[in-house]
């Protein structure tokens, strides 16, 4: 069912000078001391995560609820600044496709595409055999998703301990980390482009639209980098 | 069920349940784009123009979320300085670049020195 040995080494990512764990158990601390602070109970924490399992979701949620707004404007909400998560998918599962791998393995392991697991999964996929990708996709989404739980569980019961400064500190190192990852992708100039791009839109067009923003400035700045791909020629 | 519609549109209720309302909202919300991904992926191939459309769209998409982030920061990231926040950044992704992409070192780095500077 599962080429363990693919699926250890996808779970190795999460160790060494590249892992994740230290970005996500940052932003999942944050985010553990943030639910209790809008009223959540320590298994509503950690449900949140297993559930969702994307943070800045997550945040707008939480966020809403603190504000009491309608569980209709959340879904909303949350799915405009979760949207990222179709194009991402759509730009990393053709690439685990495999017709020896049943359709079930796809459905149910898509609940692990999350801005750090899609971003190992971009960068290590060619050392992995096609047929075996998608155990090794299952190995980095079961440890990134795992530390998310349990550093939301982690954050929950450290909320009290967890100065302002030290918050905010905290806050920065997912953008940080994200940041690094990207430019770490910039290996061509549509890539390149597409991401200074979104960069500058993502601020600019939330001027106009801060619901909108991420969908558009998007849209947009993939585009254009996909016009000046074709244009050049480039790969 | 007109209760529950009722509950969806409003989310006046006892405030247990809102939250697992919500969690269930949220989380429905965040797997429908999943999910759809996974379908349309069924018919896309990886040497296709839809998928490299595809994948400059979700790098530019992420862009703009990071950016957004950053300079319009939600929750307690804002409390500190844009220039800060900027700075911090910049410094940690040169970090990042002069380390040979490590990863460990920007990462832990922003977080002492962005809290070291908020409590100046």
């Amino acid at each position: 069912m599962i080429n363990s040995k693919v699926f250890f080494k996808g779970l190795k990512s999460l160790i060494g000078t590249r892992s994740p764990a230290i970005p996500l158990a940052a932003c999942f601390v944050a985010l553990g001391a943030l639910l209790k602070d809008a009223g959540f109970n320590l298994q509503q924490s950690a449900a949140s995560s297993f559930f969702t399992y994307a943070l800045p979701g997550q945040l707008v949620m939480a966020e809403s609820l603190l504000i009491g707004t309608s569980l209709l404007n959340i879904f909303i909400a949350v799915w405009l600044v979760n949207f990222r998560l179709y194009p991402m998918t759509v730009s990393l599962f053709p690439l685990l496709k495999h017709k020896s791998q049943p359709k079930w393995k796809y459905y149910l392991s898509c609940h692990f595409l999350a801005v750090s697991s899609w971003l190992i999964a971009k960068d290590s996929y060619k050392k992995i055999v096609k047929k075996h990708r998608l155990d090794f996709w299952i190995g980095i989404g079961i440890g990134t998703w795992t530390t998310a739980i349990l550093t939301t569980l982690l954050g929950y019961l450290m909320a009290d301990y967890l100065s302002k400064d030290l918050m905010i500190g905290l806050a920065i190192v997912n953008p940080v980390y994200f940041f690094c990852m990207m430019i770490g992708a910039m290996k061509n100039f549509a890539i390149s482009l597409a991401v200074i791009g979104g960069t500058l839109f993502g601020p600019a067009f939330y001027l106009i639209s801060t619901e909108w923003s991420i969908l558009i400035a998007g849209l947009s700045a993939g585009t254009i980098a996909y016009i000046f791909e074709r244009k050049s020629g480039s790969k | 069920m007109p209760g529950l519609l009722l509950i969806f549109l409003k989310g006046k209720v006892d405030p247990n349940n809102t939250i697992i309302l919500a969690i269930i909202v949220t989380s429905l919300a965040t797997y429908i784009s999943r999910f759809l991904g996974v379908m349309t992926s069924e018919t896309v191939k990886e040497d296709s123009k839809v998928f490299k459309w595809f994948n400059l769209v979700a790098y530019s998409t992420l862009a703009a979320l990071l950016g957004r982030m950053v300079v319009f920061p939600a929750g307690v990231l804002a409390d500190a300085d844009i220039i800060i926040r900027l700075s911090v950044l910049i410094i940690c992704i040169l970090i990042f670049i002069l380390t040979k992409k490590n990863l460990v070192l920007p990462t832990l780095f922003s977080a002492i020195l962005l809290s070291t500077l908020t409590s100046l």
